[in-house]
C-alpha cells in the first residue's frame, strides 16, 4: 500500500510545473488517501526536491505555509523553500554552463605543461647517459667498476625521484583556483631553468666536443639527478611544509545566520587560505537552511512598514523641524531624517505608538521552543515503540523459520509507517522537511536497523542539524564559490585582512587575526628553597 | 607608638587603666580578648601601621564588662599587667598573667595613637 502512494508520489513530480495543477492533484490525493484510511494505518510520503528548476511563483510558496493539514491528508508531499531559489537555480545552471568550457581548457593545459615537465625531467639523465653511446661509441672509453657503480645509483635515484613525484604532484586536484599558484609556477620555473642549463652545458662542452670520459658523463648524470632530488626537497617544503606551522587565527562567520568557526591556519596566500576555509567549511558548518531565516526577514518587513514617507516643500519642513525637536525622544529620528534627503521627510509613526515587536518575538519564541519539545517527545515514543518490533533473528532461528525473513531493507520500510507521520511532523515544525527525503529516511533507518542502533543513534541526524556534507549534494546550496578580496588572491595572508566567499544563496565573511609573537623568560627555582613557617593568630578572651 | 629598636629603650605615652575582675561562677573574667604576642603573626594585626609590632593588643571588649567600664578600648597596646612587662611576651603567658586566680584587680598600662596625639597637639599649644 505504501509503494502504490510513493509512485504516484513521484510520478507528480518528474519534471511538471507548478501551479494550477496542484490544486488538482492535492483533492485528488486527499479523496484517494482517506478511501486507503479507512482500512489501513494511514501513510505519508516524503518526496524528494526535483533536480531540475522548476519555475515557481511566489504564490506557491505562500500557499505552501499557510497549509498544514497536508501531512494527513495527502499522499504527496512537495519540497517547499527551494523552489522560492529557482530563479537562481537557472542562473546558476547557465553561469555552469558559461564558465565550465573554460576551466577544463585551463585545468588540462596545466596537466599537460605537467606531464611534459615530468617526462622532460626524467628523461634527461637516461638521455645524458645514452646519447655517448649512441653518438661516439667507437671513442668511448669503456666503463669502469665505478662507473657501473654509478648506474645502480643513478637507476636507485631515479626511483626515488619518481616515486617522490608521484606523492606529492600525482593527487586528484582538490580544487580550481581563480589564479595560478605561484610556489608550483616557481618550481616548474625553476626546474625547467635547471634542466635547460644541464642541457645547455652538456651540448656544449660533451657533444661538441665528444668527450671520451664516460664516467666523467655518468658522474654529470648523477649530479643532475641529485639536484633534482633537492629541487623535490624544497618543493616539499615550500608547498607542504611551510604552512603546517599556525600563524594565523581566522574567524569565519555565515553571514545569513551569523554561525561562526575559529581555525587555525599558516602561512598560505589567500586563494590557498579560502580554500583549506572552504573544505573545513563542508566538514564543521551545520548546513544552510534558508527556511529558517523566514522569520527575521518577516520582522524585519513589519519595522519598514510602520514608517511612512512624505514629500514635503520647505515650509512645511520648517515647521516639521519645530515640531521634530520640540517633543522628546524623537531627537534621533529626526537627526537621522534630516540627514537623509532634502526633499522627503521621514516621519516616525511608531514613536507614537508603543513598539511590541519584541514582546511578540518573545512569546512567538516561547510558543515555538514549547512545541518541537512536544513534537519530538512524540516522535522519540513513536520511534521507540517501532525499533520495539523488530528484533535480529539469531542464526538457529534462521534455519527454523525461513518464511518471514526480511533484510534491513524490507525490515525498514516494514516500521517507517509507524513512525512516519511523528518524523514528518517535527522535520515540518523544525523546517527541516527540504533537507530529508523519504528515500533518504529509510535508507538510514535501514543502516540503523543493520548496525544494530538504538532508535536514539536512529534519530540523532534529524534532531540537529548535522554538517552540509551528510546531506546530499543537491541540499548544499553551495557548489560554486567566488573569492571576494581586496588584497591580491596570491599575496598571503595578513593580520587584519579580510576577504568574503560568495555562493548564490549566502557568503562567508572571513577575518584574520596574527598569533603574536610570544617573548619567554625562564626562572630558575631551586628545590631546596620551598620553605614554610607556621604563621598563627589567636585570640584569647579574658 | 613607637617602632622598637632592639636594644634601645621604648618611650610611650600610656594611660593607666585598672580593671575589676568580675566573678562569672568559677571564673574571674576581665571582659576583652587579646591578640599578639611575640610568637604570633604580627602582619595580621589590624590595629597598628607597624606591621612588625609583636606586643598584645585587645581585639575586643565585651558590652559593659569590666574593662570596658574601667576605659579599656579595642585596639590598646598593653605595655604592662601589674608591672610585669607586656611588650616583650608570648600569647601564653600575656593570657598567664591577666588571668591569675588570686588577684581581683589588674593595673594596666595601655597605649593608644590618640593618646600621643593629643600629647602631640597639647605640646604645640603650649609652644
Amino acid at each position: 500500500m505504501d509503494t502504490e502512494s510513493t509512485y504516484s508520489g513521484y510520478s507528480y513530480y518528474s519534471g511538471r510545473s507548478r501551479g494550477s495543477h496542484r490544486h488538482g492533484e492535492r483533492s485528488r490525493d486527499r479523496h484517494k488517501s482517506r478511501g486507503k484510511d479507512s482500512r489501513s494505518e494511514k501513510s505519508v510520503t516524503i518526496t524528494a526536491p526535483p533536480a531540475e528548476p522548476l519555475l515557481a511563483d511566489p504564490a506557491v510558496r505562500g500557499e505552501q505555509v499557510q497549509d498544514d493539514n497536508w501531512g494527513e491528508t495527502t499522499t504527496a508531499v512537495t519540497g517547499t523553500s527551494e523552489h522560492s531559489l529557482s530563479q537562481e537555480d537557472v542562473v546558476r545552471i547557465t553561469k555552469d554552463l558559461e564558465e565550465s568550457v573554460g576551466l577544463d581548457c585551463r585545468r588540462y593545459l596545466g596537466l599537460a605543461l605537467a606531464v611534459v615537465l615530468g617526462l622532460l625531467v626524467f628523461l634527461t639523465p637516461l638521455a645524458f647517459l645514452a646519447l655517448p653511446h649512441l653518438l661516439w661509441p667507437e671513442k668511448l672509453q669503456s666503463c669502469g667498476t665505478a662507473c657501473e657503480g654509478l648506474f645502480i645509483s643513478v637507476a636507485f635515484k631515479l626511483l626515488i625521484l619518481l616515486l617522490a613525484v608521484w606523492a606529492l604532484f600525482f593527487r586528484p586536484p582538490r580544487a580550481g583556483l581563480p589564479r595560478v599558484f605561484v610556489f608550483r609556477a616557481l618550481l616548474a620555473v625553476l626546474v625547467l631553468l635547471f634542466v635547460a642549463s644541464y642541457w645547455l652545458f652538456y651540448g656544449v662542452r660533451i657533444l661538441d666536443s665528444q668527450d671520451e670520459n664516460y664516467q666523467g658523463i655518468v658522474q654529470y648524470a648523477v649530479s643532475l639527478v641529485d639536484a633534482l632530488l633537492f629541487i623535490h626537497y624544497l618543493a616539499i617544503v615550500l608547498l607542504e611544509l611551510r604552512q603546517l606551522q599556525p600563524c594565523f587565527s581566522v574567524c569565519v562567520a555565515r553571514s545569513t545566520d551569523g554561525e561562526a568557526r575559529h581555525y587555525n591556519l599558516g602561512q598560505l596566500s589567500i586563494q590557498r587560505a579560502a580554500l583549506a576555509i572552504l573544505e573545513r567549511y563542508y566538514c564543521d558548518f551545520p548546513v544552510h537552511n534558508p527556511a529558517l531565516l523566514s522569520a527575521s526577514k518577516s520582522r524585519a518587513a513589519k519595522h519598514l512598514a510602520g514608517l511612512k514617507v512624505y514629500n514635503v516643500d520647505d515650509a512645511f519642513r520648517s515647521k516639521l523641524k519645530a515640531y521634530l525637536f520640540d517633543s522628546p525622544g524623537n531627537n534621533a529620528a529626526a537627526a537621522a531624517g534630516m540627514v537623509q534627503s532634502q526633499s522627503r521627510a521621514m516621519i516616525a509613526a511608531t514613536a507614537r505608538r508603543r513598539d511590541t515587536s519584541h514582546n511578540e518575538l518573545y512569546y512567538e519564541e516561547a510558543e515555538h521552543e514549547r512545541r518541537v519539545r512536544k513534537r519530538k517527545s512524540r516522535l522519540v515514543v513513536a520511534v521507540e515503540e517501532a525499533f520495539t518490533h523488530i528484533k535480529r533473528m539469531q542464526e538457529e532461528e534462521q534455519k527454523k523459520a525461513p518464511g518471514d525473513v526480511m533484510d534491513p531493507r524490507e525490515a525498514a520500510q516494514a516500521i517507517f509507517p509507524s513512525m512516519a507521520r511523528a518524523l514528518q511532523k517535527y522535520l515540518r515544525t523544525t523546517k527541516q522537511q527540504h533537507c530529508h527525503s523519504m528515500e533518504s529516511i529509510q535508507q538510514h533507518l535501514a543502516f540503523c536497523i543493520t548496525n544494530n542502533m538504538t532508535p536514539k543513534a536512529f534519530l540523532e541526524c534529524y534532531l540537529t542539524p548535522g554538517p552540509t556534507l551528510q546531506y546530499g549534494r543537491d541540499h548544499w546550496l553551495a557548489r560554486k564559490w567566488t573569492l571576494i578580496s581586496e588584497a591580491s588572491v596570491t599575496s598571503g595572508l595578513k593580520d587584519g585582512s579580510t576577504f568574503a566567499l560568495r555562493c548564490l544563496d549566502f557568503g562567508l565573511v572571513v577575518t584574520t587575526k596574527r598569533i603574536p609573537y610570544i617573548q619567554m623568560s625562564e626562572e630558575y627555582i631551586d628545590p631546596k628553597s620551598h620553605k614554610f613557617v607556621l604563621r598563627l593568630q589567636s585570640e584569647t578572651s579574658v | 607608638m613607637s617602632k622598637y629598636i632592639p636594644g634601645q629603650p621604648l618611650t610611650a605615652v600610656v594611660e593607666r587603666i585598672e580593671i575589676q575582675k568580675l566573678r562569672q561562677g568559677d571564673n574571674l573574667i576581665l571582659g576583652f580578648s587579646i591578640g599578639g604576642g611575640i610568637d604570633q603573626d604580627p602582619g595580621q594585626n589590624p590595629f597598628t601601621n607597624d606591621k612588625t609590632d609583636k606586643g598584645i593588643y585587645v581585639t575586643r571588649i565585651s558590652e559593659n564588662g569590666p574593662a570596658d567600664v574601667a576605659g579599656l578600648r579595642e585596639g590598646d597596646k598593653i605595655m604592662q599587667v601589674n608591672g610585669w612587662d607586656m611588650t616583650m611576651v608570648t600569647h601564653d603567658k600575656a593570657r598567664k598573667t591577666l588571668t591569675k586566680k588570686n588577684q581581683d584587680v589588674v593595673r594596666l598600662l595601655v597605649t593608644r595613637r590618640s593618646l600621643e596625639e593629643a600629647v602631640k597637639q597639647s605640646m604645640g599649644k603650649k609652644q
